[in-house]
């Protein structure tokens, strides 16, 4: 599993770029990012290599942030890939919260997709049984090269 | 012409009327010597007697009572009568979790419905009224306080209650309501639903309005009065006082006429509590002199205003209070009932483990006030769920509810958004005004 930065933001006119801003200041990549939004607040969710230094830097600019773990699958890009995934997750009785996916591409795979699950802890113990390519945080660390 | 529900009382020589005023003060602080240990005891603390008051002019040398004193006597401490005379029991917000409790037995009933039934007439109303009471019933006494009234007079009374404005207006309509009693806001919404159902004015028999429990303004007045095709009357009162029917203005819509046969109005300075000339601003204070529950010597209400004794055109001699101006405290009315941030910070105190840095904002939006909560996130707070997020806004949403007995809007905001003075959070943002 890995670590995903949450960070509170109201829905207001450049509170993004507030963000991403502090982060661009600090000379801090963003791997991955999604938004879920409600009407009057969104929540920021974002992949970094060093999600504890990021943690800081955003907490020190004045933002809610905190980490949450979530799990990290490898795929290529071709059809049928998620899908597989998919199943494998279902198989093994997984529930998904929510889910988004970024390139990353080397020899092995295309692309890396994130996954907050359900009851995490049993989660957890469950997708290292399933026949899937499971990313670990050091890969994510090696991301900015 | 002039009418009136009682011409002796209302148009006494103010002579006369200081005579009544003194014999009824001697009777209400002995009264209180004799069966409230709480106003003995500040007597005595002041080393004062019964005997000591001999007439008004003395009444400036009583300790003042506060909504303190109230919370301290909570619930019966302060009644004067014993409970098997007390038939009655209203409550409104005390500034902590405690409401303020008030008593009446059936006399003081009686002096309500009296001085309701002198407002209604001043308001032109007569026993062919049709009067329909849209105040809420209940702990409030807006609803059973004009109800008692309007019954008194002989007028029928229509106990509508507040809520399902389209009904409302359809009973208006249908059963040819004349005489409107309502929050002013609510006169206002009432105003725009009926253009919206596509009514004018002319379709009703709407003659006239005895608006209160809540602030408002000249502009809202002309404002009611021309949706409703009515003459709008303010009228003022507390709980602790009696209720709606201390004071209304008259046709001549120049101030409030106490009936000073049952209220005496002084004005003070809040800082030093001495009183200010006549006409000056100052807190309005009252002391009951007509009722046995629950008498109140010196009542400090909190509300800015002034007071003139000059003659008024309408005849009667009752001093004219000024429509409050303001507040002394941090108090706000919302539809009615009596808010003080303290209610609220309270709830959250019981939420987090720390109290969020908070901000209430009221509105007026389609003439009906609308409050909302914005509390600053903290760390302990904020977790990865939108749903986490949203049941915590509705949690909060639900227990000012229960508190209060108003809904309320709440909403999440970032850590140091909301604007601080001094290091101190403003916690209150009235827009109404």
């Amino acid at each position: 599993m890995i670590k995903q930065l949450s960070v509170f933001i109201e829905n207001k006119q450049g509170r993004l770029a507030d963000v991403t801003g502090t982060l661009a200041e600090a000379n801090i990549n963003i791997h991955a990012l999604s938004i879920a939004d409600t009407t009057d607040f969104g929540i920021l969710r974002l992949i970094v290599s060093n999600p504890e230094n990021a943690k800081d830097v955003l907490r020190n600019a004045g933002f809610t942030v905190k980490t949450t773990e979530v799990a990290a699958v490898a795929l290529l890009n071709k059809p049928g890939s998620l899908s597989a995934v998919l199943r494998e997750l279902d198989k093994a009785a997984i529930s998904i919260e929510y889910m988004y996916a970024f390139t990353s591409r080397t020899e092995d795979y295309d692309a890396i997709v994130v996954f907050s699950l359900a009851d995490k802890e049993a989660a957890f113990e469950k997708i290292k049984k399933c026949d899937i390519k499971y990313v670990g945080a050091e890969v994510i660390a090696r991301l900015d090269g | 012409m002039e009418r009136y529900w009682n011409a002796a009382m209302e148009k006494m020589p103010r002579e006369q009327l200081r005579d009544l005023q003194s014999d009824r003060l001697k009777a209400a602080v002995n009264r209180v010597y004799t069966n409230v240990e709480h106003y003995r005891n500040k007597m005595q603390e002041k080393g004062m007697l019964p005997g000591d008051i001999k007439s008004v002019d003395d009444l400036r040398h009583l300790p003042f009572t506060t909504k303190l004193d109230l919370r301290d006597t909570y619930p019966f401490g302060m009644f004067a009568s014993p409970m098997h005379e007390i038939v009655r029991i209203h409550a409104s917000s005390g500034t902590t979790g405690k409401q303020t409790v008030v008593g009446y037995t059936n006399r003081d009933i009686d002096v309500w419905a009296e001085c309701m039934a002198r407002c209604l007439v001043m308001a032109g109303a007569t026993k062919e009224s049709r009067v329909q009471v849209c105040y809420g019933y209940g702990l409030f006494t807006g609803g059973l306080g004009a109800h008692y009234g309007a019954e008194k007079l002989g007028a029928v009374t229509i106990p509508a209650s507040t809520g399902n404005t389209q009904r409302q207006i359809t009973m208006m309509k249908d059963f040819g309501t004349t005489v409107l009693c309502c929050t002013p806001s609510y006169a206002m919404y009432l105003g725009e639903t009926i253009k919206d159902m596509g009514y004018t004015p002319d379709d009703f028999k709407l003659q006239a309005g005895c608006f209160g429990a809540e602030p408002w303004s000249e502009n809202m007045r002309n404002e009611i009065e021309a949706a409703l095709g009515l003459k709008a009357h303010d009228i003022y009162g507390l709980s602790e006082i009696m209720g709606p029917s201390v004071s209304q203005d008259c046709r001549y819509q120049n101030g409030l006429h106490v009936w000073e046969d049952c209220y005496i109005i002084e004005i003070v300075d809040p800082d030093t509590g001495e009183l200010v000339p006549e006409g000056q601003n100052g807190e309005m204070v009252f002391t009951t002199i007509n009722k046995e529950g629950f008498p109140l010597i010196r009542y400090r209400t909190r509300d800015i205003g002034s007071v003139t004794y000059e003659k008024c055109e309408c005849g009667r001699t009752h001093a004219r209070m000024s429509k409050p101006q303001g507040r002394t405290d941090d108090m706000l009315i919302i539809r009615g009932v009596n808010v003080f941030p303290s209610q609220i910070e309270s709830v959250l105190l019981a939420i987090g483990e720390t109290t969020p840095n908070y901000q209430i904002i009221v509105e007026r939006i389609n003439n009906l006030d609308l409050m909302t909560v914005e509390i600053e996130i903290s760390e302990a707070m904020f977790a990865d769920a939108v749903r986490g997020l949203e049941s915590l806004e509705k949690k909060i949403v639900s227990q000012i509810e229960s508190v209060l007995g108003i809904s309320c809007k709440v909403r999440l905001v970032e850590p140091k958004t909301i604007a601080r003075s001094e290091g101190k959070a403003k916690r209150v943002i009235d827009k109404r005004q």
